[in-house]
């Protein structure tokens, strides 16, 4: 079947059996492998995307269910130079080590920060809860991603 | 993980896909996805079809009224969190759905898709059958309406017929003044729960409980109603005589499985310890 | 030792970060090859049988689903060697690449199908007809023990080794002591589970007659060693390449069934082959860990002095003895006194064979396990003593004079495994962390109820042996631009690997840390190499690559003085440029690359390990209705000897503690009655998340650098793990002290912790 959908700003059209979900066609078919699989039954994380603006599992998703939508993955949230502000605060408070959780965590703080910029500690662990990771315990992904808020406040989105 | 071959239409209309779901014995509907879509990695759910609901008008609408209010089932957990005139229409609806899994989740998650999937420790059927909620389904046959509490039959399983798709959650009119509370226990954040309690009762004038309905998840087959604890609840002022003895006939009639999780004797002490804080934090003022 | 350090102490932000920061990572899943083939594993459905027909037609009539491999199609099934403690009689355990006859746990490898997708892959998977006998499985290690049901007739026996550690004469001990006390307790079976599951792309050159192997990790020399001999090839002709690894923890990187399978059948059908595991098989097919429990006994003085410690271990080891299945046993016996100063030791620890996923090393094998029984021990000696909890640890600690400090002998082994405490001031780790956590001031909230939750404190300390030989290797080169190319044996699994050997070049070399670009583990690269395990990368592989820099600086200090003339006692070198003294003419690293200057040197260290050291300690609160337990406050301080890189060494103490949080209160394989694994997705298998521990601290000393390498720097990956789960049972004991509750085993899930503060208040 085919699927047409905005994929970090771009149309792209794939050809797609049903059952293959929205995660492996961005790996698979579009090249996008920075969406990672952890466990592909909806429990770590790792292939949060952003889908018409709300972050979502995306092995939780059919491609074909992605038809009409604008989908955002973690390299539509970089350039090619600077690191973003989230990018930064990341690197900075050492929010990564193995970084196969991190596409999940930055799209899911991206999300929050786009329409919560002023979440606060709580707010954000819970958020967060929703994705795993093995390597950091967490703190330092909190840390970063309370201090990326500031960037989200400006009236210039990231 | 990945599901075995399927067919996928995702017709425009309702009665397409009725037919659809009638057309095939193995056909399944799906909305969100957030539940259908584990079982169907893990090839514990094989179907032939899925019938999306995704284009079908008319299925995503909150309607808060005098009447009562009304969930279409392609509702999202996240557009109860958002509905502003819900926080006085039916607050223990928007508490219970704060507690669902996580973020990602309710993004995606539907009213339609947890009524239908019947996970006993889910929120949402648990405030349906606590509330006396009616169901609405349409299939082949047409359009029938059932309560709550005859809705689930038991884990994973309702009396929607394989071509029947959800249509409407009605909850009943919720009062300004009710007292109320929603207290779920899990090992941690948005994991299902272990024991949940959603109660609810109006207060006379002389301050005796009227109307009381407490249901437990998570520590029955399906959701429940804690009914020999309303009979002793009714007519009397809540104070810490009633909360032990409310308590102490919760966990005597509470008949709790024993799984992989929890054993049955810690989740009747669970269920105890949620009707004794459930009744406490009810009698505390709400600020609306 | 270094002089001026621009890096090496500093926070350095890591370089690894820019690509996975931008979803540029390259982890073996996002790997492809032209043509190439998805392969599925058909595993076991059940956890003891025969296999008595296996039938691929239908699978193979899949259109997609190319070919079924067995072990009819392997002809001699190879036995994966033993890397660690291959010692005599455990060749009768070994765990062969692929089930031919019999299967002995439910997971284990059948057959290999392989097809155009994962997904077709993985329907053919589903429509081979298998056959299988049922055989009576051995469901736990006590009927192992009996050795009814053989997992291994011809062996006739389950128990794959025994190890017993001695010091003193422990028997004349615990006659003569005037206080002594025996428990039992226990550790579950969980797993190190990485976020990124396992994976292996392999390509077959069939006229070079070459194989390369895609998705190396933690030991590639090892494990390119083992393929060759497997597939009959030479060393040469088979190379391993580390990508970038989603966390090993000690289980990613062993040598497992499929890192021979995919390779076997790349060359089998001349095409290049992906296997991607997926969760549910992980749980299944990745190496378990931990699951022990004993029968131990502590003798002291009425003072607290601890006099001796005996008792039985009995680790339940899984079906086959792993690659390094035997080094949770060993250190289970050897290290079970830690840090403490105990003269009478008698520890054995046996290791039997069940139906169950083989088990394996996971960060701070056995110690993790030794850590809890003994604390528990040593807090209910201290408890009916009347001893405070951190003064029984200060009397007992092993003390600075008392360095080095041996430990008890191991047999087998012997004299050659002998190992000891090498230096440090175990006291002082323990005062720095009693004070900054607040000790005195928080003794008096322990069991009492507060709020309607009873709080509890606990403290702990602990060794952690790292930096295990024999060596590691380095090859430096200067680059056309003047760069420095670090070629190191080390494996990098996510802790930071480039950058903390970058900044280790750039200091030695006096260069700009750009201008150092580190590769590693992949076998290309280096003649021979040893890998990331026992926290040896910056003990070893830094050491290596401190040595060949400072040999770099003497070649190119040779080169400048012929081309600048004198000699090289006149050459300086600062900030990356060569200065003849006399005249001041230099010359920049890039204008001597044309010499072609590289230096390859190997790091050794006589097998003595590094030895850190600390003290943790925790405030919990027990909400006795749920049983729920809140960690208030937790601080582990430990000294590393010397800190290269501050930022990343935290990030290893609060990553640790958060696993070991997870294996004290929530994490369990659970298997029935039959051996079928109930925990089977990560719905079941409960791992920490954001909202469940947020308040953890960390301090790194040090005081007290190893005198065993030219850095200083001691392994420091796995030490804040090892008390993380004695602490929360002795705090949890703390809180509930007035119920008499015993947490004597993991883990300490709510309804464990509900059913030691609903017994009725003890009268006495």
């Amino acid at each position: 079947m085919r699927a047409r959908f905005q994929l970090n700003g771009q149309p792209v059209a794939v050809d797609v059996e049903p059952r293959m979900h929205l995660a492996d066609c961005l790996r698979d078919e579009l090249g996008q492998t920075g969406t990672h699989l952890g466990c592909e039954h909806g429990v770590c994380g790792a292939c949060t995307v952003i889908v018409d603006g709300a972050a979502v599992r995306s092995c939780l998703i059919l491609a074909v269910q992605a038809e009409g939508s604008s989908v955002v993955t973690v390299e539509g949230l970089s350039t090619d130079d600077a690191l973003t502000p989230l990018q930064t605060a990341f690197r900075k408070h050492h929010a990564l080590q193995c970084g196969f959780c991190t596409p999940g965590m930055l799209t899911t703080a991206h999300a929050l920060l786009t329409e919560e910029p002023d979440a606060d500690t709580a707010r954000v662990r819970s958020v967060l809860s929703g994705n795993l990771c093995r390597c950091t315990g967490y703190i330092p992904i909190v840390e970063a991603v309370l201090e990326a808020r500031a960037a989200y406040r400006k009236t210039d989105k990231p | 993980m990945k599901p075995v071959p399927f067919e996928y239409h995702a017709p425009a209309t309702l009665r397409e896909a009725v037919e659809l779901l009638a057309s095939d014995p193995d056909a399944m509907v799906i909305a969100g996805g957030q539940s259908l879509i584990p079982l169907l990695a893990l090839r514990l759910a094989t179907p032939s079809l899925l019938v999306d609901l995704r284009r079908v008008p008319g299925l995503h609408a909150i309607a808060v009224g005098d009447g009562g209010v009304r969930l279409g089932p392609r509702v999202r957990w996240r557009d109860i969190e958002d509905h502003g005139p819900l926080e006085i229409a039916h607050p223990l609806l928007q508490e219970a759905i704060a507690h669902v899994a996580h973020y990602q989740i309710r993004n995606r998650g539907t009213v339609g898709g947890s009524l239908a999937h019947a996970d006993p420790a889910a929120e949402l059927p648990g405030v349906a059958v606590t509330c006396e909620a009616e169901i609405t389904l349409v299939g082949v046959a047409g359009s029938r309406t059932i309560r709550a509490g005859e809705f689930f039959t038991g884990p994973l399983t309702t009396v929607r017929q394989r071509d029947e798709i959800i249509t409407e959650l009605y909850l009943p009119f919720w009062p300004r003044d009710r007292h109320w509370a929603f207290l779920k226990f899990a090992q941690r954040q948005g994991d299902f729960a272990l024991a949940g309690i959603a109660l609810f009762y109006d207060e006379d004038q002389d301050g005796r409980v009227r109307n009381a309905h407490i249901g437990v998840i998570g520590a029955c087959d399906r959701p429940r109603r804690l009914t020999e604890v309303e009979t002793v609840l009714n007519g009397r002022p809540v104070d810490e005589v009633l909360i032990r003895e409310a308590v102490e006939i919760a966990a005597r009639t509470v008949d709790p499985p024993e799984d992989l999780h929890a054993p049955a004797a810690y989740r009747r002490a669970l269920v105890a310890t949620l009707v004794q804080r459930g009744l406490r934090r009810a009698t505390q003022p709400r600020s609306v | 030792m270094i002089g001026i350090n621009r890096y090496i102490g500093s926070p350095v932000e890591r370089v690894e970060d820019f690509r996975f920061l931008r979803g540029r990572g390259e982890f073996v899943g996002d790997l492809r090859r032209e043509g190439m083939l998805h392969a599925a594993i058909l595993r076991s459905p059940v956890a003891h049988g025969r296999i008595r027909n296996l039938d691929g037609t239908a699978a193979r009539a899949i259109p997609g689903v190319r070919t079924v491999i067995a072990a009819a199609e392997i002809g001699a099934v190879p036995r994966i060697p033993l890397r660690l403690l291959p010692l005599p009689g455990t060749e009768r355990f070994l765990q062969p690449v692929i089930a031919a006859d019999r299967v002995r746990y439910v997971g284990e490898p059948i057959a290999v199908v392989l097809a155009d997708s994962a997904a077709l892959a993985e329907d053919g998977v589903g429509s081979i007809a298998l056959d299988i006998e049922e055989l009576a499985p051995v469901a736990d290690r006590r009927a192992s023990g009996k050795n009814e049901i053989l997992l291994f007739e011809e062996a006739g026996t389950n128990r794959a080794m025994t190890f017993t550690a001695v010091s003193g004469d422990a028997d004349t001990a615990f006659r003569e002591a005037e206080y002594a006390r025996r428990e039992r307790f226990s550790v579950q079976r969980h797993t190190a589970l990485p976020m990124e599951p396992r994976g292996v792309l392999a390509e077959w050159d069939a006229v070079q007659g070459r194989m390369t192997v895609l998705g190396a990790a933690k030991v590639p020399f090892f494990n390119r060693d083992t393929l060759a001999a497997m597939l009959g090839l030479a060393l040469t002709d088979v190379d391993l390449i580390e990508n970038d690894v989603g966390g090993g923890f000690g289980a990613r990187g062993e040598f497992y069934p499929e890192d021979f399978l995919i390779p076997f059948a790349a060359r089998h059908v001349r095409r290049p082959v992906r296997w991607i595991e997926d969760r549910r098989e992980h749980l299944t097919a990745m190496n378990h860990a931990r699951e022990a429990d004993c029968e131990v006994e502590i003798a002291c003085r009425r003072d607290g002095t601890i006099l001796g410690l005996r008792g039985e271990i009995f680790i339940d080891l899984g079906a086959y003895v792993r690659t390094n299945g035997l080094i949770q046993p060993r250190t289970l016996a050897q290290f079970f006194s830690g840090p403490y100063r105990v003269p009478n030791v008698d520890i054995t620890s046996t290791a039997l064979l069940t139906n169950k996923t083989p088990s394996g090393t996971y960060r701070a094998p056995g110690r993790y396990e030794a850590s809890f029984f003994c604390e528990r021990l040593i807090e209910l000696a201290a408890r009916d003593l009347g001893i405070d909890s951190a003064e029984m640890r200060r009397r007992n600690l092993i003390g600075a004079a008392e360095m080095p400090y041996k430990l008890p002998r191991l047999e087998p082994g012997g004299p050659a495994v002998d190992t000891e405490c090498d230096s440090g001031d175990y006291g002082e780790a323990l005062e720095r962390c009693l004070a900054e956590f607040g000790w005195e001031e928080k003794r008096a909230l322990q069991g009492r109820l507060i709020e309607g939750r009873y709080h509890g404190l606990a403290v702990a300390c602990f060794i952690e042996g790292g930096g295990a030989g024999p060596k590691e290797t380095a090859r430096l080169e200067l680059e056309a631009d003047g760069s420095v190319t670090v070629y190191v044996g080390s494996a990098a699994v996510g802790q930071g690997l480039e950058t903390v050997m970058s900044q280790i070049a750039a200091d030695t070399l006096d260069i700009q840390l750009d201008q150092v670009r580190v590769l590693h583990g992949s076998t290309p690269y280096l003649n021979e190499g040893y890998g990331a395990f026992a926290s040896r990368s910056t003990v070893l592989g830094g050491s290596a690559v401190f040595e060949a820099a400072k040999l770099l600086l003497e070649q190119i200090r040779a080169a400048a003085a012929v081309r600048l003339g004198g000699s090289t006692e006149e050459i300086e070198l600062v900030d990356g440029r060569a200065r003849s003294i006399s005249d001041g003419r230099s010359l920049s690293f890039a204008e001597l690359a044309s010499e072609r200057l590289s230096v390859d040197t190997a790091f050794a260290n006589n097998n003595k390990l590094t030895y850190t050291y600390g003290s943790a300690a925790a405030h919990v609160a027990v909400d006795p209705g749920t049983g729920h337990v809140e960690l208030l406050d937790f601080l582990v301080v430990e000294d590393v000897g010397r800190i290269v890189n501050p930022l990343t060494l935290h990030g290893q103490a609060i990553g640790g503690v958060v696993q070991g949080l997870g294996g004290a209160f929530m994490e369990n394989l659970v298997y029935d009655a039959e051996g079928q694994l109930l925990t089977g997705t990560l719905a079941d298998y409960l791992i920490p998340t954001a909202t469940d521990f947020p308040t953890i601290r960390a301090i790194a000393l040090e005081n007290h650098p190893s005198p065993s390498n030219p850095l200083g720097v001691k392994g420091a990956g796995e030490g804040p793990i090892i008390p993380v789960g004695g602490l929360m049972a002795n705090a949890v004991a703390s809180a509930l002290a007035s119920f008499g509750a015993m947490p004597n085993r993991l883990p300490l899930s709510p309804a464990c912790v509900w059913l030691m503060g609903s017994v009725n208040e003890s009268s006495d």
